[in-house]
């Protein structure tokens, strides 16, 4: 009795709602990773068989045009993946393409490399249906300068300088990466309080990197109060990082072999009043933000992106923790002593715009924690390896040292010798998976050094997220993504 | 694989950090794998259904002056090597798969179709070095501008041949 009477309801609510989201993101992915359709499917989807090729001269040179229902679907995949993109999978997907649609109903238009919302000389391609943004193209390589040819040209001593401009929000991680390599290659270990430095330095720059998304993005969705919140906290951690290191940014302070130098007297203070300075701050941008009904407006079912495309498009850091995978380095792969520290990992549910907000927010407040403990914890002893081959000696060394002056004189012009092998090191970065793939010949230069850039492949998944969302929200879905273009052009 | 031979295994001169504590000298297990061209694809895909969902890295080498690196025995010491760094996120582990690439023909199977996301990867391989992804649905230059000759991270471009300007320079010859 009680089944029968339990049983239409719940079938009508399966009729009702059918787009389940779980179902859906499944299907999206089906699609996604779909091989290629034959020749067959696409003809009889599209039954026009009318051959027409003609030539049009374009601004861009001599273009052959097709009528899109005789487009074969190889042609048509190349087609439209190569002017606007998208997963082609998506994209070839037959219901997806309205053959009946003229591209006269369709608009394509420019944003950038200047626009100031693209955080950069990014510069995006849409094809819009009205305001609705059907195809993108994100199109890099403005601020491209050849950093990884650089890199071949520079010895390992160098290779920090160099490296640690191209994620200038975050620069002591992309230091800390090259130089984990190095000493993998080397095969030394640090000394403790060397890691715990750099553990200190690369989350407060976590902190600082959030709190410049935070700004920036509070500008681009209009709430210019939010800018200059994030630029005055960060402003504190910029402060500390001169005192440490000379440099606001670019510090070239972490180096192969531990650290330019110690800490400087004081610096639990400093970092105390930063803590307990930004913490309670978070809970005014919460009020400020989180709870605003114009913001959730403007965030919220923005930019939504499944789990299963995340991955499958090599999306990491707060993009694919939002989606709900719990991702993170520091915790799953850990390096230096993450394993040692107590934090949560956020994570998000829907994966839109505002759970990549909440995730970069609650993550200030995680690194927060971090530091804290690793005030507590920091131990005593050198801030680098005493290899003469490796580091330099003290400074007062060489005044009264023949052999320090030496090794102070090799260390910096020649360098030191790496053994062959090559060798991938991955850290959490701000934006995601920062890699570093460096390949020694046994030389004092790197052979081949290759940086994976999270920037550079979170950018893959912005087609995806502005996909039939406005105009309006593509500064939005732009913003989330948090692109360096520093990094993402190297 | 089918009935390709199965790709040369080996732990050489190297190691994947972040699978383990990198500060343990000698370190993190790490697993590189040495398939042919022509096995390339079908080992990314067998990886994929093992559990590797995300293709974390692809990079190209030009080994044109260090020919004589250190590779297991039967691995070609060609000029160019593609190297796809796969992960698989629920056992937290990483696996190198470098592909050996002759100069006389630098192509390569695109792997987009099993991991979407090394679209932009590759593109940027082939803009550098010049390693030619078949099967790539838009293979065009990525970081430097269209009509660029030349694929700067290969070893033998030349660096610095644009002699600087100054006021009192030789002019452009």
């Amino acid at each position: 009795m009680s089944e029968s009477d339990a049983t239409p309801p719940a079938g009508e609510a399966d009729d009702t709602d059918a787009p389940e989201p779980a179902d859906r993101s499944a299907a999206h992915v089906d699609t996604l990773l779909a091989p290629p359709l034959s020749g067959d499917d696409f003809l009889s989807a599209n039954p026009d068989g009318e051959v027409a090729g003609l030539v049009a001269e374009t601004s861009e040179g001599r273009q052959e045009m097709f009528r899109r229902g005789t487009t074969d679907p190889g042609q048509l995949r190349r087609e439209v993946g190569a002017v606007l993109r998208l997963p082609e999978g998506v994209v070839v997907d037959p219901s997806n393409i309205d053959v009946e649609q003229s591209d006269d109903d369709t608009m394509i238009i420019n944003m950038g490399p200047q626009h100031p919302s693209t955080h950069g000389v990014l510069r995006l391609m849409f094809e819009l249906d009205g305001e609705t943004v059907l195809r993108t193209k994100p199109v890099i390589g403005y601020l491209h300068t050849g950093m990884e040819k650089t890199a071949e040209e520079l010895t390992y001593v160098q290779g920090s300088t160099n490296v640690t401009r191209m994620d200038y929000l975050s620069p002591l991680h992309n230091e800390l990466v090259l130089s984990l390599a190095v000493e993998e290659l080397l095969g030394i270990e640090l000394p403790p309080r060397a890691e715990w430095i750099r553990m200190l330095l690369t989350e407060l720059n976590r902190v600082s990197s959030h709190l410049m998304w935070m700004a920036t993005n509070g500008m681009d969705l209009g709430s210019t109060s939010m800018m200059i919140y994030g630029f005055r906290e960060r402003e504190m951690v910029l402060a500390f990082f001169e005192k440490t290191t000379g440099l606001r940014m670019n510090h070239n302070f972490i180096r192969p072999g531990g650290t330019a130098a110690d800490l400087p007297d004081g610096w639990e203070d400093d970092v105390t009043v930063i803590c307990d300075t930004v913490l309670p701050r978070t809970d005014e941008y919460d009020e400020l933000l989180t709870g605003q009904p114009l913001f959730r407006q403007r965030t919220e079912s923005i930019g939504r992106l499944s789990a299963e495309e995340a991955l499958a498009l090599s999306l990491t850091g707060p993009i694919l923790r939002s989606t709900g995978v719990p991702w993170d380095l520091r915790r799953s792969m850990p390096y230096l002593r993450y394993d040692e520290v107590d934090f949560d990992v956020i994570v998000g549910t829907y994966g839109d715009n505002f759970d990549r907000y909440s995730v970069r927010l609650n993550e200030i407040r995680e690194s927060i924690r971090i530091i804290r403990q690793v005030v507590e914890k920091m131990p005593a002893g050198d801030y680098r390896v005493q290899d003469k081959k490796v580091t330099p000696p003290p400074r007062a060394r060489i005044d009264e040292s023949m052999e320090a002056l030496i090794h102070h004189f090799k260390v910096f012009t020649e360098g030191f010798k790496v053994p062959e092998g090559e060798v991938y090191t991955a850290i959490e970065s701000p934006r995601g998976e920062l890699g570093c793939y460096l390949v020694s010949d046994g030389g004092s230069k790197p052979y081949r050094m290759h940086i994976r850039g999270p920037s550079f492949v979170n950018l893959q998944g912005m087609p995806l997220m502005m996909r039939g969302g406005l105009l309006a929200d593509a500064v939005a879905v732009c913003s989330s993504i948090d692109p360096v273009m520093g990094e993402v052009d190297r | 694989m089918t009935s390709a031979v199965e790709p040369i295994t080996a732990p050489v001169g190297g190691s994947i950090s972040g699978g383990g504590r990198s500060r343990t000298p000698g370190r993190s297990v790490q697993e590189i794998v040495f398939p042919t061209r022509e096995q390339y694809f079908e080992v990314v895909r067998t990886y994929r259904d093992d559990g590797f969902e995300m293709c974390a890295d692809l990079c190209g080498v030009d080994y044109l002056t260090h020919l004589g690196r250190t590779l297991p025995d039967g691995v070609p010491h060609d000029r160019f090597e593609v190297v796809v760094n796969l992960l698989s996120l629920s056992a937290a582990r990483r696996v190198r798969v470098r592909v050996p690439i002759p100069e006389s023909d630098p192509t390569v199977a695109s792997i987009f179709d099993l991991y979407p996301g090394t679209e932009a990867m590759e593109r940027e391989a082939f803009d550098l070095l010049g390693i030619v992804f078949l099967g790539h649905p838009d293979l065009t230059r990525i970081l430097l501008p269209e009509d660029w000759e030349g694929h700067p991270l290969r070893k033998d471009y030349g660096v610095g041949r644009v002699p600087v300007q100054f006021k009192d320079a030789p002019g452009p010859r």
